[in-house]
């Protein structure tokens, strides 16, 4: 897994709640069997005006010129801002991973679905929990200034905006600690293979027709 | 010391160690695997040269990618094709069992499953999909993970995972007549929001939850994650016990005895404290119908649309705003003025066959409306599809004008060739309504299969008991 230590970059405001997984990433492009290449096709039905398929040859689609994305001002941003329940849906950890491959490193909302805020940390992508009131602070900021970019530092668990003003958030210590060093957390599990034979063991004999 | 409840004895019997922070190691029993978001994870136990840890844990089966008519040609889109190959090859490679196309077993995971018995009181069950909330029903601790951690459950059987907070739900009284799991479930999204579950796991409760079969607490616990609960949990009745008896992977003989003894403690203490309670009236449930693009966005089938107008949070205005506007509905419309060009007929929430059976009561003697382009229903697995079909459901269906198909997720979200098209309006049993969900454009409205039926033969929502 990609480390993630400190970030700084552009913020894009995707100003909507409840974004939905198969709004960030629509099923026709789950029949990839690969990890990589749905940078493209994030928020596809959003961004484009035509309907995608797998296999076209999106720089030549036609471009939506009002979803957010497609903004001048915003390419390159890699802090995606957006409201109340980020991700819903499906367990899709494609989401992610379009998300991660665009170039997305930091996702901010002031709430997110359980399924995808666990597989964000999956792979690298660091999702970060703001208050309402802070979130809609920064979408003004964002807003008013060109090019407005914020700081993460995840050691120091905070949000750094261009004025010198920190957010501080909450992260669970594990995993804090698997994105700062880049841990492969079923290598550190199976340090507990021990553990887990134990387990099965006893449990055996207790249900043995949870093993059949 | 307050008493326990159903989440938590079931998470405490599968820790492995806990961690000081709480962080535990959860052991898993049973994994299920479909073709869309498992090749990443074999893959990935390919690279690093690791084997499966249980592979007798694992069942697997293709569902999302499947064609619902002329299986004799295979799957045709050669994207889809090779997912499903893939999978094929996998479970060949590593020794999983699988249900292939074909074989009369296959069938949406979430039916297969407990079908097979391989579902079981008091598992711990987990599949790379977010409906594996389904299996909750019988009071297993069942939720949906990521690919990442598909592969971590594969490589280790275990999950690294947090204690979520408990939420009970109770649905006090009996629901009235015609008034079905879906509409129960429906009303309860609409009550607690997409997000009002988020960061529990529900226990389903109530003497209307009681009095659904096992078919129907799967439809409602299918549902816990439109409402942000990664899992829905029932406790354990002899109606739990009677449908897992007998089944292919449940316990026989002397374990048959012992299992039984062991779930009769499924179920919350008396004492057991839970972080937040909510209560609906059964009695006041009506037929609901969705009318946005989320499924909180719900009423009775005798409401009406919404009118942003009268919202006075501007952000839940401008959501109203932009759902009707998808929609194609104006703010005050009354849901049965409302007509539909599909109706789907499937999907893990309604594909069982007591969904099939409601929604045939519904069609018999009675012709899809003119305006319909299309009523299909869609088995939930192979098995489901031949007792459909011993008991005439098929036909009864056919004679309707619907079309019967092979079993498969279909247009629950449209990865094969049934979806709709640009601005067509579907009355759909499934379980999400998100833009674009059934095809790029597509509205979808959410209710249960007999009022599906009743907007297939009427060609708008209806009450179904009027008819
Ligand atoms: S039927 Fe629909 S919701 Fe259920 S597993 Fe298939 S795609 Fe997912």
């Amino acid at each position: 897994m990609e480390k993630f230590t400190v970030h700084t970059g552009k913020v894009i405001p995707l100003d909507r709640a409840n974004v939905d997984t198969d709004a960030i990433i629509p099923k026709q492009y789950l029949k990839s069997i690969l990890r990589t290449g749905f940078g493209p096709n994030l928020f596809d039905d959003w961004r484009y005006l035509d309907a995608g398929e797998p296999g076209m040859d999106h720089s030549k689609r036609r471009i939506n010129p009002d979803f957010v994305l497609n903004f001048p001002q915003y390419q390159g941003g890699s802090v995606l801002i957006a409201r109340e329940n980020f991700g819903c849906g499906s367990s899709r950890e494609h989401a992610v991973w379009a998300l991660d491959d665009y170039g997305i490193r930091v996702v901010i909302a002031p709430s997110f679905a359980d399924i995808f805020f666990n597989n964000s940390f999956k792979s690298g992508l660091l999702p970060i929990v703001l208050p309402t009131e802070v979130v809609d602070q920064l979408f003004k900021e964002t807003a008013a200034q060109n090019g407005y970019p914020l700081a993460i530092d995840l050691a120091a668990q905070t949000v750094s905006t261009p004025s010198g003003r920190a957010f501080s958030f909450e992260v669970d210590e594990f995993r804090k600690y698997c994105l700062l060093n880049g841990l492969d957390d079923i290598g550190l599990t199976l340090q507990h293979a021990n553990d887990i034979k134990a387990y099965e063991a006893k449990r055996r004999l207790a249900a043995p027709w949870l093993f059949n | 010391m307050a008493g326990k409840t159903l989440y938590d004895k079931v998470f405490d019997a599968h820790v492995v160690r806990r961690e000081a922070d709480g962080t535990c190691l959860l052991y898993i029993d049973r994994h299920l695997v479909h073709e869309v978001t498992s090749p990443q994870a074999f893959e990935g136990l390919k690279i690093a040269q690791r084997q499966p840890w249980r592979t007798s844990s694992m069942l697997a089966v293709p569902d999302h990618n499947i064609p619902t008519k002329d299986l004799d040609k295979g799957i045709t889109d050669p994207v889809s094709r090779l997912q499903v190959e893939t999978l094929d090859k996998n479970c060949r490679d590593f020794g999983v069992t699988e249900f292939n196309l074909g074989d009369p077993r296959q069938g949406i995971v979430h039916v297969m499953g407990p079908e097979q018995g391989a579902t079981l009181p008091g598992m711990t069950v987990v599949c790379g999909d977010s409906h594996t909330s389904t299996h909750g029903a019988f009071g297993a601790l069942a939720h949906g993970i990521g690919t990442s951690e598909v592969e971590h459950v594969m490589a280790t059987q275990c999950l690294i995972q947090k204690k979520m907070k408990n939420m009970r739900v109770n649905v006090a009284g009996k629901v009235g007549k015609g008034v079905t799991a879906k509409d129960i479930v429906l009303a309860i999204i609409g009550k607690i929001g997409t997000a009002g579950g988020t960061g529990y796991a529900i226990e389903f409760a109530g003497e209307a939850i009681r009095d659904l079969s096992m078919e129907g607490r799967m439809t409602v616990c299918n549902m816990a994650i439109e409402g942000g609960a990664r899992a829905g949990m029932i406790a354990v009745d002899d109606t739990t016990i009677a449908y897992v008896k007998g089944r292919p992977y449940a316990p026989k003989g002397e374990d048959w005895d012992k299992a039984v003894t062991a779930w009769q403690d499924l179920h919350s203490d008396a004492d057991a404290v839970f972080d937040l309670e909510i209560t609906l009236d059964a009695a006041s449930i009506q037929p609901q119908v969705t009318w946005g693009t989320s499924p909180e966005m719900v009423v009775a089938v005798s409401g009406m649309t919404p009118d942003p107008e009268q919202e006075s949070d501007s952000t839940k205005a401008n959501s109203i705003r932009a759902a009707l506007k998808y929609m194609g509905l104006a703010a005050n419309q009354p849901i049965n003025t409302i007509a539909v060009d599909k109706v789907f007929i499937g999907s893990c929430t309604n594909s069982r066959i007591e969904d099939l059976r409601a929604a045939a009561a519904v069609a018999k003697g009675r012709k899809v409306a003119s305006n319909i382009k299309l009523a299909m229903v869609v088995p939930g697995s192979g098995l489901v599809k031949a007792q459909a079909e011993r008991e005439g459901l098929d036909k009864i269906f056919r004679e309707a004008g619907f079309e019967w198909r092979e079993p498969g997720c279909s247009m629950c979200l449209a990865m094969n060739a049934d979806r709709l098209e640009p601005g067509e309006r579907c009355a759909s049993t499934s379980n999400r309504n998100f833009e674009g969900r059934q095809g790029q454009g597509g509205r979808t409205h959410l209710v249960s299969p007999e009022m599906a039926a009743a907007a297939a033969v009427t060609g708008h929502f209806v009450d179904v008991r009027t008819l």
